[in-house]
């Protein structure tokens, strides 16, 4: 399946919503599987959730530095040590399906 | 009776020896087991937690006994607790025993505290009424009726109806101090990078905050002495110093500026609420405290600015639970992509759904900067707005929430109405800050309602202390709903 | 129609720490699956990253060393996708703002030298191995490899052939394993290579819709990968066709690139700051502090070798192409005291085509740099001649000792006394009538002859120089 990128569209009132193929797109980026009910729910659930979003319009931003941190804080570095030993066995316990030390997936194909 | 005690009153009968650990720990087990109904907790183990607290016993024995040493207490079940069911209220994580303890866990242990259980929550901390678990919604102590507040909602129902002494939470946009409001509890959200997030389980990474739910402020500082501090496993914790901040309860008030932020009062407040509230504040002014009126622009953006922020980073938080490593694994899939598709449609419940993909919306291409962006510059603003105030006075005061605890089921199918009632906490947590909220009294219908301080970066001792002379002269914080008392 | 070839490069190099970026596990090749995945690695619920310092001075370290701008302040973002080997669903990157910013390299083909140009180099963490052997039709997944720090080097479309992008490669593999921050094992994935390959026709500007071309892992291949590529995509222009932005991967057994289907949907990578790693601020002083550790470059060392030793281009060349081999010949040429071109021609000369021939790395050399200078201590004050030499260099390869030792054992000693080697002369002439009489009869070429037949007679330990000089007095008397 060849995936677009995404196309909302602008309602005469200016609010952007989304429609089903939109939902369809952005379930698959996210890896949900939706039914075709579950389509319809989303649909209207997100678009009302965008409603809510739109409302940041109302202030103009131009120029503001945006804030990804609540703190303006820098980046700590740590000491090049190796701090950890092997627990595979103990992480491997709690994994769906395993062999070899290996975890098992449905076949890649490149 | 040992129920109806704080953690200070019960640290002093286990140093006095008047009961042990053991006989606590039981006696809340039991509890526990009694009011089954209230659905607080997802997983109590009997043995470990009794297994601790005779380790507790021997502690105390040898003198060696902290604040907490022997005090069993609930862990929100967003915790990794190593060799114990962490599910984070999700379907997806209903099989993970987690293989380690997240910091806050160990610091707890170390200081001698019991795990006492794992308390139930909205699934991923998505929800303002605990009715997003996937293992039931739990219910308000007040009126079962009703909802408890969320995400941490089994937490504070736990606390309320003294399933245990006191519980930790965590408070990604409310949900510490809303439930706390709901359930007549005191709730702290300390600033941001206070208290280590390594082993929490991540909602929204910049925005997460674990923090102490109990009776009283008194309490709330003992617990938050023994969580607060850096952690070099968590390159946000911050290195400020940690002040013991029960040494500061008593403080006197007088001359504290309060700041009473007019947008916290305008419509949308239930009047009941309103005049609590202000009653509260009626209080405060007895105690010596000035009333400043101030203004937070900026704030009525918080909402829609925080479901921009949040989902997104939840989108991407949440993409590790795959049914490769851990977890959820659908029974039957053909290929990889249908495995995860199935995996994560089956392992989640609709609002995480709902959440993922806004924020994954949010952060595809062309969308970027019309959303994630411009909430990030909003986010910048709203937190601007915190910094010009804290010049004019060293509080803000105002309710926790718009209304005191809603019936269940009433919101479910509105998800607009049900973010809108964390239109007080949201913007505290876009700019980093503490909050607590603080039982006030109750509406009409015998409903807690709780005020809300919001301290400047780091200041969570003089939250504390001006949460503790409140406590010291009303008694709303030791009132128990009846069927729990 | 002449068509132009216009190709960029990105080569990832994996850092020489000890843990890896984000957490405290080993990064060592070859251990048994998943025992050196963490919690962190695994994507647990609830972990952390905390940034590995190390790997923010080797960033640092190498746009030194390439003249670029360091960004005293870089950010890390999340790059979204799914795939098992991936385990948190996402990538820690940099993406707008990366550790290191515009640098060059400059590479010298068919004698001329070219500035190619380096866009960015950024920090990131590697993701697990597919093993795709038949688990029942499944795939295992392995992780140890997941968090091993990687650092992305990115190139500007500068390079016109696949020769160009072969020799900025090399230059490339030379200059990160001179700064010891990547083993360069291309085997193992220590350094690996994407380039970005279009056509276009000469003497236009635009570039032509590119191909990625993945999964080099030798020069021989990334030459032949190329070379493919552009003919392929000239055949698909000249047949009516349109070149297609898209994935390629290099089959080496059927020297063809292919088209990589399941990347075939477009990706939406949602890349945005990672909140959980606030910017990484790097202070004048940290960045100094690399300065003053960077080692002498390879191309001011091969300078320094034309100009201070006098060495040739081609012989500087070979001695720099790693530290390794530089730090050995200087040992020879103080240690031995013997001239530098000749201590170059037994370095670069005799010793490599044993160690080519072996195929073994120079730092791991039987015959060490104080055991070579030792043998040209004994040519330099005549123990032995340098014929002789080539003999116990073999011996010394072969591990029978160092050359004082074989000289002494094999009786190699040159003999530099006269009268030890007039009897040996005197019966080689009186073994030679014809000869002598020829010689003396105008053949003078037969001097050679003789000398031959004496050095045969001593073994070759008879002093060249001496046996000339008593030759020729002999048969001229």
């Amino acid at each position: 399946m060849v995936i677009c990128a995404l196309q909302a569209s602008t309602r005469p009132d200016g609010f952007m919503s989304l429609d089903r193929d939109d939902v369809i797109k952005i379930a698959h980026l996210a890896r949900l599987e939706l039914s075709e009910q579950e389509l319809d729910v989303y649909t209207q659930s997100l678009s009302r959730i965008l409603g809510l979003i739109e409302q940041m319009n109302a202030v103009d931003t131009t120029g503001i530095v945006p804030m990804a941190h609540p703190r303006d804080v820098s980046l700590r570095l740590r000491e090049d040590s190796i701090t950890e030993t092997d627990q595979r066995e103990k992480y491997q316990a709690i994994a769906p399906a395993v062999e070899a030390g290996l975890y098992l997936v449905p076949r890649v194909i490149e | 009776m040992f129920h109806k005690k704080t953690i200070a009153e019960l640290s002093g009968d286990l140093a006095k020896k008047t009961c042990s650990s053991v006989e606590l720990t039981a006696g809340f087990l039991d509890r526990i087991e009694q009011h089954k109904d209230l659905n607080a907790y997802i997983t109590v183990d009997r043995d470990q937690a009794l297994t601790q607290a005779r380790e507790a016993d021997v502690m105390i024995q040898h003198g060696k006994a902290t604040a907490l040493t022997g005090i069993p207490i609930a862990q929100k079940d967003i915790f990794c607790t190593q060799g114990m069911l962490t599910t984070c209220g999700s379907k997806i994580l209903s099989n993970f025993i987690s293989p380690y303890d997240a910091t806050l866990i160990a610091r707890l242990k170390q200081a001698g505290a019991v795990v006492l259980g794992k308390t139930n929550m909205d699934e991923f901390a998505m929800g303002s009424s605990n009715e997003t678990s996937f293992y039931g919604p739990v219910k308000n102590p007040w009126d079962t009726s009703r909802v408890p507040g969320g995400s941490s909602g089994g937490s504070a129902a736990a606390t309320a109806a003294r399933l245990a002494p006191a519980a930790t939470g965590t408070d990604t946009g409310g949900s510490i101090r809303q439930p706390a409001a709901f359930c007549g509890i005191t709730g702290l959200k300390p600033s941001y990078g206070r208290v280590s997030r390594f082993g929490m389980i991540a909602f929204a990474s910049s925005l997460d905050q674990a923090g102490p739910m109990t009776q009283s402020a008194k309490d709330a500082a003992i617990l938050l002495n023994a969580m607060a501090g850096f952690d070099d496993k968590d390159s946000t914790s911050s290195g400020i110093a940690v002040p013991d901040f029960t040494e500061t309860l008593n403080h006197d008030l007088q001359g504290l500026r309060i700041g009473l932020p007019e947008e916290f009062f305008g419509e949308g407040l239930n009047s009941e609420v309103a005049s609590v509230v202000e009653e509260a504040i009626g209080e405060y002014k007895k105690l010596g405290a000035e009333i400043v009126k101030v203004s937070l622009p900026n704030s009525h953006l918080a909402v829609p600015c925080y479901y921009v922020l949040a989902p997104a980073e939840a989108s991407s938080n949440l993409s590790r639970y795959d049914g490769v490593r851990y977890g959820l694994r659908a029974q039957e899939y053909g290929d990889l992509i249908d495995m995860y598709q199935k995996t994560r449609a089956q392992g989640f419940g609709d609002e995480v759904k709902r959440r993922i993909m806004i924020g994954t919306y949010a952060l595809s291409a062309g969308y970027y900067d019309a959303y994630y962006l411009k909430a990030q510059q909003l986010r910048r603003l709203i937190a601007e707005d915190f910094n010009q105030v804290f010049e004019q006075c060293d509080v803000l005061m105002g309710p926790t929430s718009p209304t005191t605890a809603f019936k269940l089921g009433d919101k479910t199918d509105d998800p607009v109405a049900m973010y809108l009632n964390d239109i007080y906490t949201i913007s505290v947590n876009l700019a980093g800050l503490p909050g607590i909220s603080v039982p006030a009294g109750f509406d009409s219908q015998g409903l807690p309602v709780g005020l809300q301080i919001i301290g400047k970066y780091f200041d969570e001792a003089r939250l504390l202390n001006v949460a503790h002379r409140y406590q010291m002269v009303t008694d709303w914080h030791r009132r128990m709903p009846k069927e729990y008392a | 129609m002449a068509w132009e070839t216009v190709i960029g490069l990105e080569v990832h190099v994996q850092l020489l720490t000890k843990s890896k970026i984000f957490s405290g596990a080993s990064i060592r090749y070859g251990a048994e699956p998943n025992t050196q995945a963490c919690i962190i690695d695994l994507a647990m619920p609830g972990v952390l990253p905390v940034m590995n310092k190390e790997a923010a001075r080797m960033a640092v370290k190498f746009g030194l060393a390439v003249g670029a701008e360091i960004n005293h302040r870089s950010i890390f973002a999340r790059k979204n996708y799914f795939y098992p080997d991936l385990p948190k669903g996402y990538q820690i990157s940099q993406y707008e703002l990366p550790i290191v910013g515009k640098g060059s390299l400059t590479i010298a083909v068919n004698d001329k030298e070219k500035v190619i140009g380096i866009t960015r180099a950024h920090l990131e963490e590697d993701a697990g191995k597919s093993l795709h052997e038949d688990f029942h039709g499944m795939t295992g997944i392995d992780l140890n490899r997941a968090g091993t720090p990687l650092l992305e080097i990115v190139s500007e479309p500068d390079m016109r052939s696949a020769q160009e992008a072969v020799a900025y490669l090399k230059k490339l593999h030379e200059l990160v394993r001179y700064l010891e921050i990547c083993d360069g094992n291309m085997q193992e994935g220590s350094f690996r290579c994407d380039a970005n390959v279009s056509v276009r026709p000469k003497g236009q500007k635009e570039f032509g819709t590119r191909a990625e071309l993945k999964n080099i892992n030798s020069f021989r291949f990334i030459e032949k990968a190329i070379e493919y590529e552009v003919e392929r995509q000239i055949d698909v222009i000249e047949s009516g066709g349109q070149v297609v932005q898209e994935t390629r991967l290099y089959d080496s057994v059927k020297d063809v690139t292919r088209s990589m289907r399941s990347k075939e949907e477009a990706n939406d990578y949602r890349y945005f700051p990672d909140p959980d790693l606030p910017p990484m601020e790097l202070d004048q002083s940290f960045i100094e502090a690399v300065a003053r550790s960077l080692p002498e470059l390879p191309d001011a060392k091969r300078r320094r070798f034309i100009n201070d030793y006098q060495l040739s281009d081609y012989d500087a060349g070979v001695l720099t192409a790693s530290r390794e081999m530089a730090q050995y010949f200087e040992t020879v040429v103080s240690e031995s005291g013997v001239e530098a071109k000749i201590a170059a021609n037994w370095v670069a000369g005799e010793l490599l085509a044993y160690l080519n021939k072996d195929a073994v790395d120079i730092k791991d050399s039987p015959v060490t740099a104080g055991m070579l200078s030792g043998l040209l201590k004994r040519i330099k004050d005549n123990t032995i001649s340098g014929k002789i030499a080539k003999d116990v260099l073999d011996a010394m390869w072969k591990g029978e000792g160092d050359a004082d030792v074989i000289i002494d054992k094999k009786g190699l000693k040159q003999i530099t006394d006269s009268a030890s080697i007039e009897p040996i002369i005197d019966e080689v002439l009186a073994n030679s009538p014809s000869q002598v009489a020829q010689y003396k009869a105008g053949q003078e070429k037969l001097f050679g002859y003789f000398v031959g037949q004496v050095m045969k007679a001593s073994k070759g330990k008879a002093n060249p120089a001496q046996v000339n000089q008593i030759l020729k007095k002999k048969l001229g008397a």
